[in-house]
């Protein structure tokens, strides 16, 4: 649960919100970098300690990115399940035995962790306006994701009305696997013509505010601070201590190397 | 302010055959204020689309333009500030998350400077009366407070020329009232030239000092200050489904014959559905122990302010959903076909004694051709192909749908689309009809020929028995058409026996 009245779509941290916020006080351009840094710095690595020392240190800012523990399951799942396939592919299928698989897993989550906490920690609108401002993305794509983004929860309500719809036409699987799977798709049909109907909309509603005429202004400036700065710095610094620490063990195996 | 110049206008959507408008010659003067008027399908939308700038080469909705349109002198392509655009459907107006950053998204793209973005923010929020903090999230407001938002973030654009698309049509009646209200203040601070599209005329009328309509594929038909068109033009208008003050469609209703109790709720609670998961969006309960029934040959009214869960009860008597407690039986008739609560039949069985009709009628729809559409709730409850087809064909021919049978039921009109919905409903054809229909806002955004279609229908079922229960906000549907009124709010219910005046 976020503090202040957000929902999906914006968070409101307090000023005082304390530690368990501190995340979301940085610039979301600079925590994305880091999460690129981080994920980059891992790519060489093919052992368990690396990939670990970075998944630990990042896990430790879980408590300060403000998300309960089931929100951060839920996203992470899908990582979850890729790091668990991983291991298991590597361990039945790999040459590396018990110890390659571990690495490639234990990388696949470090990998992904931080990505996730930037995420969940950074309001969308303030993302959008940091990958705009600070990593100069194209400003037409990211206003329309994020224009898209206010859809979702219109689209929800939508596939729950044409679930009932169904019913209330008679229509149901009945037990019949491949009817199931037809009924299945039909809704699927359905909200794919009412999202593309609703977006068309949206697009046009963005045309007449005058959208793509000329040069746009900010009305928000995405903020970089010496915080921002330090965050990026601490990257390479965690990546170091990662590979030290898996050198000075001996423990480092290289994606090259390993193979070889 | 802008004024309008048109002159042999005209406009063809891409892929139609037919002229949506043609031949308009039209003057509007910097600073007046005009409402536009045509039965539906007239072109009015098409009309204020193309003022905006919104056809064209460039545009976002393309087609084939004749004659000439000039707004302040030039064609009217996007430029920048002039116009100001409100459509009807709040949601797919709003751009950002955050109700301030939506309102700054027009400045924004005009290029206004930064600094001077947040005072417009503050005195266009301001001129709307909107009543929270410019953090507010646009997701947590209603319908009202969505369209209000809406007309300040046209108004924060400084257009000179403000055009507004039936803003108060898809608004529960408070929601329409804070935004006509919103409008009043406004058309008196303004300059802008004002150029308004809505069905309820009575709604509008004191905003406007003159009224044009327009014909279907046509040009202009009769132009002048409404007293003067309602005056002379007033009865044909009506007759071509505009709601004009004083001409509201009165049907010649069949009398309610009554009857028993079809369908009970006992003690039945709902709560909200649950949000993606994300932040833990809290389900808030909407229905707690509700007792209510309803009767064969009766029709019951269920009122209330949006999100009072009136939908919500509709949706269990039709017995779509599962109550969160409680449950909603069958009694006499419908209790022969099955006694477990109606939840638990079978989507057949449901089909075939309870018709349900969605409030966006492309809901309902879940087949490729209108043929089939009709031809769906027979199949399913077990007739012989033969008698289907000759069923099918009787209600076409009723509908006035004929020569449409083959097209998709998205391509037809709102009107149309309305038609077919309710008949979708009716199971096996109005002659098996079902026991109960439900509908969800049934006349909402209709004009009159189809509400008056559509009240002739309902009240047919209504002398043939059926328990006819109807989610609405329409007064005079209301008025003409109820036994029973049943107040929903504060999660209860309250039940006025007798014909509401």
């Amino acid at each position: 649960m976020s503090a202040g009245s957000g929902d999906t779509l914006t968070m409101d941290v307090p000023e005082d919100a304390g530690l368990r916020h501190w995340l979301s006080r940085f610039n979301p351009a600079a925590k994305l970098l880091a999460a690129l840094i981080l994920a980059l710095g891992l790519v060489p690595s093919a052992d368990p300690v690396t990939g670990g020392v970075v998944l630990a240190g990042t896990a430790a800012l879980v408590p300060f990115s403000g998300t309960d523990r089931r929100t951060l399951l839920v996203l992470g799942l899908p990582f979850l399940l890729m790091g668990g396939s991983t291991l298991l592919v590597n361990l039945l299928y790999g040459d590396q035995g018990a110890e390659g698989a571990l690495g490639a897993a234990v990388r696949v989550l470090a990998i992904a962790l931080p990505g996730l906490l930037a995420a969940v920690s950074s309001d969308p609108t303030d993302l959008s306006d940091g990958l705009v401002q600070r990593l100069k993305v194209p400003e037409r794509p990211a206003m329309g994701v994020l224009a898209a983004l206010r859809l979702v929860p219109l689209l929800a309500h939508q596939w729950r009305t044409i679930t009932l719809a169904r019913r209330a036409r008679g229509l149901a699987a009945r037990g019949n696997p491949v009817r199931a799977v037809r009924l299945f798709f039909g809704r699927l049909f359905s909200l794919l013509v009412r999202s593309v109907r609703t977006g068309t909309l949206l697009a046009t509603a963005m045309d007449a505010r005058a959208f793509g005429t000329g040069p746009r202004s900010r009305a928000r400036r995405s903020r970089w601070g010496r915080r921002d700065t330090l965050l990026l710095a601490a990257a390479p610094v965690l990546l170091l201590c990662a590979y030290g620490v898996s050198c000075s063990t001996g423990t480092l195996v290289l994606l090259w190397t390993g193979t070889a | 302010m802008a004024d309008v110049r048109l002159s042999g206008w005209g406009w063809r959507h891409a892929g139609r055959s037919e002229y949506a408008l043609r031949g308009v010659d039209l003057r509007i003067d910097a600073g007046e204020r005009v409402l536009l008027l045509g039965a539906s399908g007239a072109g009015k939308s098409t009309l204020l689309h193309a003022l905006a700038g919104l056809t064209g080469p460039d545009g976002a909705i393309s087609g084939e333009q004749e004659g000439t349109l000039l707004v302040e002198g030039r064609p009217a392509d996007r430029r920048r500030g002039t116009v100001g655009l409100v459509s009807q459907d709040p949601d797919s107006q709003l751009v950002m998350a955050r109700a301030g950053d939506d309102v700054a998204f027009g400045p924004e793209n005009l290029g206004v400077d930064p600094d001077r973005i947040w005072p417009r923010v503050a005195r266009a929020l301001n001129a709307v009366g909107f009543p929270y903090d410019h953090r507010r999230s646009t997701g947590a407001l209603s319908g009202g407070e969505k369209q209000r938002l809406v007309v300040a973030g046209a108004m924060a654009m400084r257009p000179r020329l403000l055009l507004l698309d039936e803003p108060t049509a898809n608004l529960d009646p408070e929601g329409a009232a804070l935004v006509r209200g919103v409008l009043q203040r406004l058309s008196a601070e303004t300059e802008a030239t004002l150029v308004l599209v809505e069905h309820r005329v009575a709604e509008v009328v004191d905003l406007v000092d003159r009224v044009v309509v327009l014909e279907p594929g046509g040009g202009v038909v009769a132009d002048g200050p409404p007293a003067r068109i309602f005056d002379r033009h007033g009865a044909e208008l009506a007759e071509r489904g505009v709601w004009v003050p004083g001409r509201e469609p009165e049907p010649s209703v069949a009398p309610a014959p009554g009857g028993a109790p079809v369908l009970a709720a006992e003690g039945v609670s709902a709560r909200t559905p649950g949000g993606l998961g994300m932040r833990g969006d809290g389900r808030r309960t909407v229905l707690e122990d509700v007792h209510l029934e309803a009767r064969s040959g009766t029709a019951t009214a269920l009122v209330g302010a949006n999100g009072s869960g009136k939908s919500t009860l509709l949706t269990l008597l039709a017995g779509l959903d599962r109550p969160h407690r409680g449950a909603v039986v069958p009694r006499g008739p419908l209790a022969e076909a099955d006694r477990r609560p109606l939840y638990r039949w079978p989507a057949r069985r449901l089909a075939r004694n309870v018709g349900t009709v969605f409030q966006h009628a492309e809901d309902q729809f879940v087949t490729a051709s209108v043929r089939e559409e009709l031809a769906l709730g027979p199949r399913v409850s077990g007739l012989p192909p033969a008698r289907v087809g000759a069923g099918v064909d009787e209600l076409l021919q009723r509908l006035r749908l004929e020569h449409l049978a083959d097209v998709h039921p998205y391509t037809l009109s709102g009107g149309e689309k309305r038609r077919l919905s309710v008949a979708t409903a009716l199971g096996s054809g109005p002659a098996n009809a079902p026991c109960v229909l439900a509908l969800d806002e049934p006349t909402f955004g209709q004009d009159t020929r189809t509400w008056r279609e559509l009240v002739d229908l309902l009240a047919a079922l209504r002398a043939g028995g059926s328990a006819v229960l109807m989610a609405t906000h329409d007064p005079l549907l209301q008025h003409r058409f109820t036994d029973v009124r049943v107040r929903v709010g504060g999660a209860g219910v309250h039940v006025d026996e007798g014909r509401t005046t």
